[in-house]
């Protein structure tokens, strides 16, 4: 039990995926500019970076160490996950439009995100178990949120902010980041995972 | 070799049996048509007047739904934009003028001794709700008539009136005072690149 607490709480705060493992930049700097925007992209991620590690750990134990395949890892992730993904998004288009509105856009953008195949691919490096790397995906998930969340409300009050005209825009957005990440290293040797 | 075989054979079956539940699922769940546009249309006036610069109002829905601005339909006016801001959740903005000004309703009249029977006039209504036959007097549908001035043009004696449409306890809507809200002009407005 406190060892899946551990994990959380070292892929949440310690080794948060976006500022302290620079995976999933893209998302971070793209859809932080609304904080609406950024709830949904945050459901989505969450959603399925957990489906991501469960979908990666069943390929790896089932199909690919049998027969030791163990180097088709990549390219067999990446197939299993965005097929994953886009089933999904097409039984929730046709079952629940309200959850389509919510999450429909998204779920496509994030599939073939460096942060998700990089869960799945750190899950058989750590030699996660199922509930670990369950846990894991999600814990990554829940910090890649927390900052993203977090980082969309600073942008929202940045834009309403006297910033120097050299700054203004991407420039100021790269700066609160880097100065954000610098906060996150305060979380280090919390948890040694 | 045997584990190179092995690699090609298990990735094969991996795409073939995804690719072949994505081709099923493609049909078991297809979506008809894109649901947002079809409630746009609804809200849309149905007056197929073209002030907005696209052909008919379906063509305007879609590009709302593809993010042109929601003011830019005068028969509509501030009760169509309001109903859109409702649905698509932004903000209330008032009509652009570019497209023409809110009137007040009116139909199409034809001064049927004056009426040569031209046709021209039943080719320019967009809603068919002009009856009539070459050398035959023409006349209008009063419950189908939108309004859309565009049967006024074409008539070459000029027969074709436009009459407002008394106001009911239903049509009436309350006029909104100009300022309700007191705003303050800012001096100097932040952030403006004056001083940059």
């Amino acid at each position: 039990m406190v060892d899946y607490l551990l994990i959380l709480v070292s892929t949440v705060l310690v080794n948060n995926f976006v500022l302290v493992q620079f995976l999933g930049l893209c998302p971070f700097m793209g859809v932080s500019s609304r904080l609406e925007t950024a709830m949904g992209m945050s459901l989505a991620t969450t959603f399925v970076l957990t489906l991501a590690s469960l979908c990666s750990y069943l390929t790896y134990t089932y199909l690919l160490e049998p027969f030791g395949l163990e180097f088709l890892q990549t390219i067999s992730f990446i197939l299993v996950i965005a097929f994953v993904v886009q089933f999904t998004e097409m039984v929730v288009h046709k079952t629940s439009p309200l959850l389509h509105k919510v999450l429909g856009i998204f779920l496509p953008l994030i599939t073939t995100n460096c942060a998700v195949l990089g869960v799945a691919l750190l899950n058989i490096k750590k030699a996660n178990g199922f509930i670990e790397s369950i846990l894991y995906g999600f814990g990554a998930a829940v910090g890649f949120s927390l900052v993203l969340i977090l980082f969309a409300a600073m942008r929202e009050r940045i834009t309403v902010a006297d910033v120097p005209a050299p700054f203004k825009g991407a420039a100021i957005a790269m700066m609160s980041a880097g100065i954000m990440s610098l906060a996150f290293m305060g979380f280090t040797g919390l948890v040694a995972i | 070799m045997q584990t190179l075989y092995l690699a090609i054979v298990i990735l094969a079956l991996l795409a073939i049996v995804f690719g072949a539940i994505l081709g099923f699922a493609a049909i078991r769940f297809k979506v008809d048509g894109d649901p947002i546009v079809d409630q746009i249309d609804n809200l849309l006036p149905q007056t197929q007047c073209g002030q907005c610069g696209h052909p008919g109002c379906r063509p305007y829905a879609e590009a709302i739904a593809n993010g042109e601005a929601i003011n830019h339909c005068p028969p509509g006016g501030e009760t169509t934009i309001k109903a859109l801001a409702d649905l698509l959740d932004v903000e209330a903005i008032p009509l652009d003028a570019e497209h023409g000004t809110e009137a007040i309703r009116t139909i199409a009249y034809i001064r049927e001794d004056e009426c040569i029977g031209c046709t021209k006039c039943i080719q320019a209504c967009p809603v068919d709700a002009i009856l009539g036959a070459a050398k035959q007097m023409h006349t209008v549908i009063i419950d189908e008539c939108t309004g859309c001035d565009l049967c006024v043009e074409p008539c070459p004696v000029d027969c074709i009136d436009m009459i407002p449409i008394d106001v009911t306890p239903v049509s009436w809507h309350w006029q909104q005072p100009e300022q309700l809200i007191a705003t303050s002009s800012l001096p100097h407005s932040h952030g403006e690149s004056d001083h940059a």
